[in-house]
């Protein structure tokens, strides 16, 4: 790794869709009893899809980048939501941003981890020296079969972030990452199939836990770095249970994760789950502050970041709307509605 | 709309690019081969201002083709704040919430789809100003 650079991150954005809609609201469908996994999730509009949310959030990204998407050598957009099942996303979102015609781009699929597989990609060309800019981007507007656990939960977001060489210009760099993936069956979907399948018993301790906490644990070795080096962690947020559980057992403290814990508001938002409680966390972070940063993707595999904060974050949040003037931005529909703008009745 | 028409008209839809006269210095979308100020073949292509509000709006109650998921609908007439008037969808906004001067923002959606196996039309429509874009 000596001869390659460190990559530092230039700017990063998020997007959103406004609709919301509570859990209890799909409980009372399915007359549940009990405790719900979260508060409520983001739902998209009729308009909206994994391309556009893309978009919007690389728009945001560019901005704090203070780059025009005609610099961008390569896009990486991460998501298991395609808009087609042939044709890529990715070049949708580069003639949106005017990256055409001269770079590279290609959609890439790991569940929920896709958004960070974009990253550790983004990070290669731009550490070898290939590229110049790169953009990684997870999003995803990802559907839960009705009465399914996974109907609460599964939202719609999307996060990009601008990679370059660490210069004074970086909002943050990546300090180091490590990748830790297995073939586990605990969450598919086959071909053709509108809803995935998961292994219920199978989705915690084998999955999540084991693949979140070996990702952290190889990084921490590999740096040296302990807990209290972390002013803040973010872990993958399929529902609140699972992040302040194996930020427990890691042994962070609950101020560490809250301020990037966004599940409650907006729901699971798969590959862009992660990567949106980032954004949050560089929201608030001061430079000089590390960040851990680990996500999570069925199938399995997680990869872990440290993230150090640099000077221009003051300058640069401010250029883009922050991720609470999305969580703020909302109206509430209800399962009927719900159930048109995800396209479960047919009209 | 067909195919090799979408593909054509896509970059001027997708980022709203406009026309500038260098005769009169008007811009306008979407762009033509003539300035319908002045009538000058000399024009450039320009990105438009992406912010603006609303001169006048309606509801289509009896959409065009591939429009009807939409139905009703708002289109106006956003003004830029360069001056350039550009005829468009809105969306994320209730029927009763829309008024004139409203700042709206353009943003990037989806128009129409091709039916379940035909291509997918995206391009610019405009929305409410969010919070943090509005300094
Ligand atoms: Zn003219």
């Amino acid at each position: 790794m000596k001869s390659l650079q460190t990559v530092g991150i230039l700017g990063y954005g998020v997007y959103v869709p406004m609709y919301r809609i509570k859990a209890q609201e799909i409980g009372r469908m399915w007359k549940r009893e009990g405790r719900l996994p979260i508060e409520e999730k983001s739902v998209v509009g009729l308009d909206e899809d994994t391309a556009t949310l893309a978009v919007e959030a690389s728009l945001n990204a560019l901005k704090r980048a203070k780059i025009s998407g005609s610099f961008i050598g390569a896009i990486r957009l991460g998501t298991e939501s395609k808009p087609y099942a042939v044709k890529p996303t990715a070049t949708i979102v580069a003639e949106a941003i005017g990256a055409t015609p001269r770079l590279m781009a290609a959609d890439l699929e790991f569940a929920c981890k896709a958004g960070t597989e974009a990253i550790q990609s983004c990070r290669a060309l731009v550490a070898s020296g290939i590229v110049d800019y790169a953009l990684a981007i997870g999003v995803d507007t990802a559907q839960g079969r009705p009465r399914d656990e996974l109907e609460y939960t599964a939202g719609c977001g999307a996060a990009a972030y601008v990679l370059s060489k660490k210069s004074h210009e970086a909002l943050a760099y990546i300090e180091d990452a490590v990748s830790y993936v297995t073939d586990t069956p605990d969450f598919w979907r086959r071909p053709l199939e509108p809803y995935p399948c998961h292994a219920y018993r199978f989705t915690g301790k084998p999955a999540y836990f084991h693949h979140i906490i070996s990702a952290a644990k190889l990084l921490m070795e590999k740096t040296g770095l302990s807990p209290s080096d972390f002013t803040y962690a973010v872990f993958h947020q399929p529902n609140v249970k699972f992040p302040l559980t194996v930020a427990s057992i890691l042994g962070f403290k609950k101020d560490q994760i809250l301020p990037g814990l966004l599940v409650n508001a907006i729901g699971n938002t798969y590959a862009a789950s992660s990567l949106i409680g980032l954004a949050a966390v560089l929201d608030v972070a001061k430079p000089g502050d590390r960040i851990l940063l680990v996500s999570y993707g069925s199938g399995a595999g997680s990869d872990a970041f440290s993230i150090v904060v640099q000077d221009s974050i003051e300058e640069k949040r401010e250029l883009a709307p922050l991720v609470k003037d999305y969580i703020n931005r909302k109206k509430y529909i209800d399962y009927a509605t719900y159930a048109f703008y995800r396209k479960k009745i047919l009209v | 709309m067909s195919v090799p028409r979408y593909w054509r008209e896509r970059v001027t839809k997708y980022r709203l690019i406009g026309a500038q006269c260098t005769n009169c210095g008007k811009s306008f979308y979407p762009p033509r081969k003539v300035c319908p100020y002045c009538g000058s073949r000399d024009l450039k292509e320009v990105a438009l201002p992406r912010k603006g509000k609303v001169i006048s709006f309606t509801v289509i109650r009896v959409p065009p083709a591939g429009f009807e998921l939409y139905s009703p609908y708002l289109i106006a007439i956003v003004e830029l704040e360069n001056g350039t008037r550009v005829l468009a969808q809105l969306t994320d906004v209730d029927l009763s919430e829309v008024k004139v001067g409203m700042p709206v923002e353009a943003t990037f959606r989806k128009y129409l789809e091709h039916g379940p196996s035909g291509i997918i039309e995206y391009g610019i429509k405009f929305r409410p100003v969010i919070k943090g874009e509005d300094k």
